[in-house]
């Protein structure tokens, strides 16, 4: 089905962002633009999914390149979709966030982060919903580019040095990702997402598929693998809704979104099984989740230990897709949107918590309960549902990634269901300290006696937003169909496994 | 012995002593450090060259093209057949080649010697080394 | 005979016409000379478009300078290849004079504006003078004409730029002469100048010595004037000290059309089958470009000069087209990127090479340690700037990134994958260079420059100067579209099939 709609969506940020360098001088107006365009995109965005969800692909093409077989342009499929739901929904309360966080701490070039904001989600958006690899490239080079001027933000000597370290790591795996795509490309002529995989990629020879596989995996070094994951840690030191829309959903799904693309529409389920990828792909993953659980357990600053569990939790993505079963894809498929809801409601906890009390590190968090109640009970649903428990929706992603190691054979299945459930048992460690801290302890330091607890919550534009994405997590558990996410993901390992 | 001498020697005495000349010219170029010198073994360099080409357009005599191994192709003024009924002819486009070959070589002097003008205009000194000291003097200084 | 066919000729004549005129003008009124060659540049990039749109639909054109039969008369060729590159030229010089308007004011004594322009004329109809000639001794003379000017342009700066000059005035005459040196070999061997004529001669004396010895020096002489890495010395000096406007139209176009010659040399008067079978040069060639490319990004990378860092950038640049030009004997792919990154090149090293001569001029800066703080100061400078270096990088969408995409799919088509490493790694090391230049215009905190904010708003620079410099820079962005979406197949084609490569996109 050809639609304009996609170059639609993608032309929202891009207007956007040409508008906000016009009226930089008129801080009002240019924060008027932003969230018009959050509001427009996720229209256009959520009225492509009736169609999709009755087994349309909605496609639109730009030009035809220069290569034969490529066209640079959009196919929206229901994973796609997924994807781009949850950005586009996601960038309308965090733009109302971040206009509140850059106004209570007066933050300096505002026009340049709200601009590059633009661009990053534009980034993300044709990761989303682009055709083929080459456009996805091109899309995914540019959320790199993009976020550099963000992680950078405060222009210090620190931020420099993280954003050096965030290049170096991520536009040398654009290298590899730009190798993988052509060599791709020259091996069997096209770069088109095809549900089961390209059928001419098969027939190569096994060892230089493998070569490939590996340099797209390096390529899609966004998803913060190990041992390759320390530039993401250091990067958070970006401002809070920085880290919280780019490193928890958009950059970081970016990689993730591009490793299960690999996995499911360029190499397909029955090539993975036959050279045996699946399985170096699942003990990555599974040795990331295990080892970025202890380091998040040993980490003190709040946001540190949330980049470290993003990187635990991506992993789970990934596992779930290296099983290729059934469940499991449906598992990373559903984690996407439901991870980052969580995710991003503990990182505007974590900004929220910055503002209003100027605490950063968890030792001084005790009894931060009684001061933001709201704040940290939106932070317990965000805990609760990242370790997997009812009534969050972190338990249905995580039920279906269960169902997935149980369907592998023996004795995969023993090994990836122990390694889920030790990893739970870590995310438990490193959360639920924090919330007994902040309920149940006295605080430290000033003041100490009790009773005498003003509430001082953040502002609120940074406080509803929080509010509605630990909402709407809640949500996602009662009725997964929010948005379309539960159908889309039906159509789409359907597609993959031929009707379920 | 004698063959071989006289084959690739005595009858290609012409392309030895251009080259002989050439090479003289390029170690000027090279060696010497007083840039007036090095311009004087360049305008060597190209004027052994031009001898060398003037020379290629005696194909009457010895006919030494053809002993080479070499076509001398189609001639725009005199016929092919002329040379092979034994005239004494010289084929003039080598000629006219190296008198704009020869112009373009007086420009290039003339170009260089303003240069060197100037240079000594400016820094008092036409030998390299003390030039190359002097820009590090200025590069210390900060002057352009 | 169709008027357009007259129009190379045309081009050309008027172009020694008009810089002599000049001169004259000059004495009753110094503005003149400028806006003479801006009009009359404008007219003959009118004239290239006609002679693009009648190359692409009917053929190439064959002019016969006063009527002469092509072996023994000159004759001027044009066909795909050279109305690209023609256009190329002709507005590269048409920007940088806009350019040159107020920054020569800032960087020549007045008194030498006449002659300055009138030089700057001169070279273009030497560059005009050997993108559209078909002779290869009529090649030698535009070659000096455009060398010969070139030496004076760089010198006109004075000062430092003197000893640089004086070394490229000798490195290009021996590059002149060995060029010559080989023409007259290869007459020595086929009694004929014409390129046409001497492509169908020579296939018969392809194992011959002098044939491959007059090839070799031709080579090795256009290889000094477009300074291909192991002969560049000169060049770095040269870049660095000469006025801005002529650092930027050397880069961009005067060294492009030096290139040109080796293609022509390559593909019109030998073959690819003489360069891959009888001296097995290719491959040669690809990896005197990988050293190229990488040596010229490292040396980039240890300089602390703005200019003389984008002078070595060109060296490495330079390997592109090299490796392009070497990899084409592989596989067709290795033309569609040395043709797209002839454009790709010109456009964004002149962007960068103006936006350099501006922070000089409103700034006084040559160092890269002085950036702190531009983007504030300058912005639209600093912007094109910007994007010109993304573009060299290679950054999709921009220009840079579809002629690294050609050249890599070359590379794998020739089987010859060390390359594509190579031209990967140079994507990184690219933007090591750039990088440090770009966060210390934007990124890094400078205490002077806030203060320094209120008192201009914009880059205080004319327009005359920053209308060029953004124009170029939204090239870049533009190219990037046009060369991966198939607008320009037919043109590519056209090139393809008259540079008598076998394959068709």
């Amino acid at each position: 089905m050809e639609s304009i709609t996609p170059l639609l969506v993608i032309l929202c940020p891009a207007i956007a962002a040409v508008l906000i360098s016009i009226s930089r001088n008129k801080p009002n107006i240019r924060e008027v633009w932003t969230i018009a365009a959050s509001i427009v995109m996720f229209a256009l965005v959520l009225s492509m999914a009736p169609a999709v969800v009755n087994g349309a692909k909605i496609s639109y093409t730009i030009f035809p390149t220069m290569f034969e077989n490529i066209n640079f342009g959009f196919r929206v499929d229901a994973f796609g979709l997924i994807f781009a739901i949850t950005t586009s929904s996601l960038w309308i309360l965090v733009s109302f966030y971040s206009i509140g966080y850059m106004r209570a701490l007066n933050e300096h070039g505002q026009t340049r982060f709200f601009f590059f904001f633009c661009l990053a989600i534009l980034g993300a958006l044709g990761v989303a919903l682009s055709s083929n690899l080459l456009t996805l490239f091109i899309f995914y080079e540019i959320i790199t580019i993009s976020t550099y001027p963000l992680i950078i933000h405060e222009q210090t000597p620190e931020a420099l040095k993280a954003g050096h370290k965030y290049f170096a790591y991520l536009l040398t795996s654009g290298v590899f990702l730009l190798f993988a795509i052509m060599f791709t490309y020259y091996l069997t002529g096209t770069t088109d997402f095809i549900p089961g995989g390209i059928p001419a990629l098969a027939s190569a020879t096994q060892i230089i598929a493998i070569i490939i596989f590996f340099c797209f995996l390096l390529g899609f070094l966004k998803s913060a693998w190990m041992p390759f994951h320390s530039w993401l840690p250091t990067a958070m030191i970006a401002p809070t809704p920085v880290s919280a829309l780019l490193h928890a959903v958009a950059v970081v799904k970016a990689g993730v979104f591009g490793i299960v693309r690999i996995v499911c529409y360029i190499y397909g389920v029955d090539l993975m099984q036959e050279l045996n990828l699946w399985l170096v792909l699942a003990i990555i993953a599974g040795f990331t989740m295990l080892v970025a659980s202890f380091f998040a357990i040993a980490q003190d600053d709040l946001k540190k230990r949330l980049a470290y569990s993003i990187i635990s939790q991506l992993s789970y993505i990934i596992l779930g897709a290296a099983m290729v079963t059934q469940s499991g894809i449906s598992a990373a498929m559903l984690y996407i949107p439901f991870h980052g809801y969580m995710k991003i409601t503990l990182f505007l906890c974590a900004g929220a918590i910055m503002v209003a009390s100027g605490k950063r590190r968890i030792s001084e968090m005790a009894g931060l309960g009684k001061t933001m109640p709201v704040t940290m009970l939106a932070f317990s649903v965000g805990a609760i549902g990242m370790v997997g428990l009812p009534p969050v929706c972190g338990f249905i992603s995580k039920l279906f990634l269960c169902f997935g190691a149980w369907e592998l054979f023996s004795p995969y299945n023993w090994i990836f269901l122990a390694v889920i459930l030790i990893s739970s048992l870590l995310d438990v460690i490193y959360f639920f300290p924090i919330i007994h801290a902040a309920f149940f302890k006295e605080p430290i330091g000033e003041g100490g006696m009790s009773g005498s607890y003003k509430v001082k919550e953040a502002p609120r534009f940074m406080l509803i937003p929080l509010v509605i994405t630990a909402a709407i997590s809640i949500i996602f558990f009662i009725h997964p169909n929010t948005f379309y996410i539960y159908d889309l993901m039906k159509i789409a390992v359907g597609q993959l496994f031929g009707g379920v | 012995m004698i063959e071989w001498i006289t084959l690739h020697i005595v009858e290609k005495y012409n392309f030895w002593i251009a080259m002989i000349i050439v090479i003289i010219g390029l170690t000027a170029v090279v060696v010497k450090e007083n840039l007036l010198k090095k311009l004087i073994g360049l305008s060597i360099f190209q004027t052994a060259f031009f001898l060398w080409v003037v020379s290629l357009g005696d194909v009457g005599r010895g006919d030494i093209l053809r002993t080479w191994g070499l076509r001398t192709g189609a001639h725009p003024i005199l016929w092919k057949e002329a040379a092979e009924k034994g005239y004494i002819y010289m084929n003039p486009l080598p000629h006219v080649l190296m008198l704009t070959g020869i112009v373009v070589s007086a420009a290039t002097t003339a170009v260089a010697l303003a240069i060197v003008i100037r240079i000594y205009q400016k820094y008092g000194t036409i030998e390299e080394g003390e030039l190359i000291e002097k820009e590090l003097q200025f590069e210390r200084e900060g002057v352009n | 005979m169709q008027l357009v066919e007259h129009f190379p000729v045309l081009i050309v004549g008027l172009s020694m016409f008009t810089a002599y005129t000049m001169l004259l003008v000059g004495f009753l009124d110094r503005r003149l000379p400028y806006y003479i060659a801006l009009i009359m540049n404008s007219f003959f990039f009118i004239l290239s478009l006609f002679i693009l749109d009648y190359v692409l639909t009917v053929g190439p054109i064959r002019y016969w300078l006063g009527g002469w039969r092509p072996p023994w008369g000159i004759e001027y060729v044009v066909d795909a290849m050279n109305a690209y590159l023609l256009i190329i030229v002709i507005s590269i010089i048409i920007l940088g004079l806009i350019y040159s308007r107020s920054n020569v004011k800032h960087e020549i004594e007045e008194r030498k504006h006449v002659t300055f322009y009138v030089l700057v004329q001169l070279m273009a109809a030497g560059l005009y003078g050997i993108t559209v000639t078909g002779d290869l001794f009529n090649m030698f003379i535009w070659l000096e004409i455009a060398s010969l000017t070139a030496y004076a342009l760089i010198a006109v700066a004075g000062g430092r730029a003197l000893r640089p000059a004086y070394n490229y005035v000798i490195m290009g005459s021996i590059g002149a002469c060995l060029y010559i040196f080989g023409v007259c070999w290869l007459y020595a061997a086929t009694g004929t100048l014409n390129m046409a004529d001497m492509r169908l001669l020579l296939p018969l004396l392809y194992t011959d010595k002098v044939v491959q010895m007059g090839f070799a020096m031709i080579v090795v002489g256009v290889m000094i004037k477009a300074y291909i890495f192991p002969l560049h010395l000169w060049q770095p000096d040269c870049y660095t000290w000469a006025p801005s406007t002529i650092s930027s139209m050397m880069a961009s176009v005067h060294v492009k059309v030096m290139f040109y010659i080796l293609i022509r040399l390559f593909f019109s008067v030998f073959t690819l089958n003489f360069i891959w079978q009888y001296i097995r040069f290719d491959i040669l060639l690809c990896w005197l470009a990988a050293i190229a490319i990488l040596a010229g990004s490292i040396w980039a990378i240890k300089q602390s000069n703005l200019k003389r860092m984008l002078a070595y950038s060109s060296i490495s640049q330079m390997g592109y087209l090299l490796l392009g030009l070497g990899l084409s004997a592989f596989s067709y792919w290795g033309v569609v990127g040395l043709v797209a990154h002839i454009l790709n090149h010109a456009v964004g090293k002149g962007c960068l090479f103006m936006s350099a001569g501006a922070f000089y001029q409103k700034e006084g800066l040559r160092q890269i340690k002085d950036c702190e703080g531009l983007g504030k100061r300058m912005p639209f400078s600093s912007a094109a700037f910007t994007i010109a270096a993304a573009s060299l990088i290679g950054i999709p969408p921009t220009a840079g990134f579809a002629s690294k995409l050609f050249l890599i799919l070359a590379s794998l088509d020739a089987a010859q994958y060390q390359f594509v490493v190579v031209l990967l790694l140079s994507g990184l090391l690219n933007l090591i260079y750039f990088w440090r230049v770009i966060d210390k215009i934007y990124f890094v905190k400078h205490e002077e420059a806030t203060k320094r904010e209120v008192e201009r708003r914009g880059d205080g620079l004319p327009f005359s100067m920053l209308g060029p410099m953004l124009f170029l820079a939204s090239l870049c962005i533009v190219l990037g579209f046009v060369w991966l979406s198939d607008l320009s197949t037919p043109l590519m084609n056209q090139i393809l099939a008259n540079l008598g490569v076998g394959g068709s996109l």
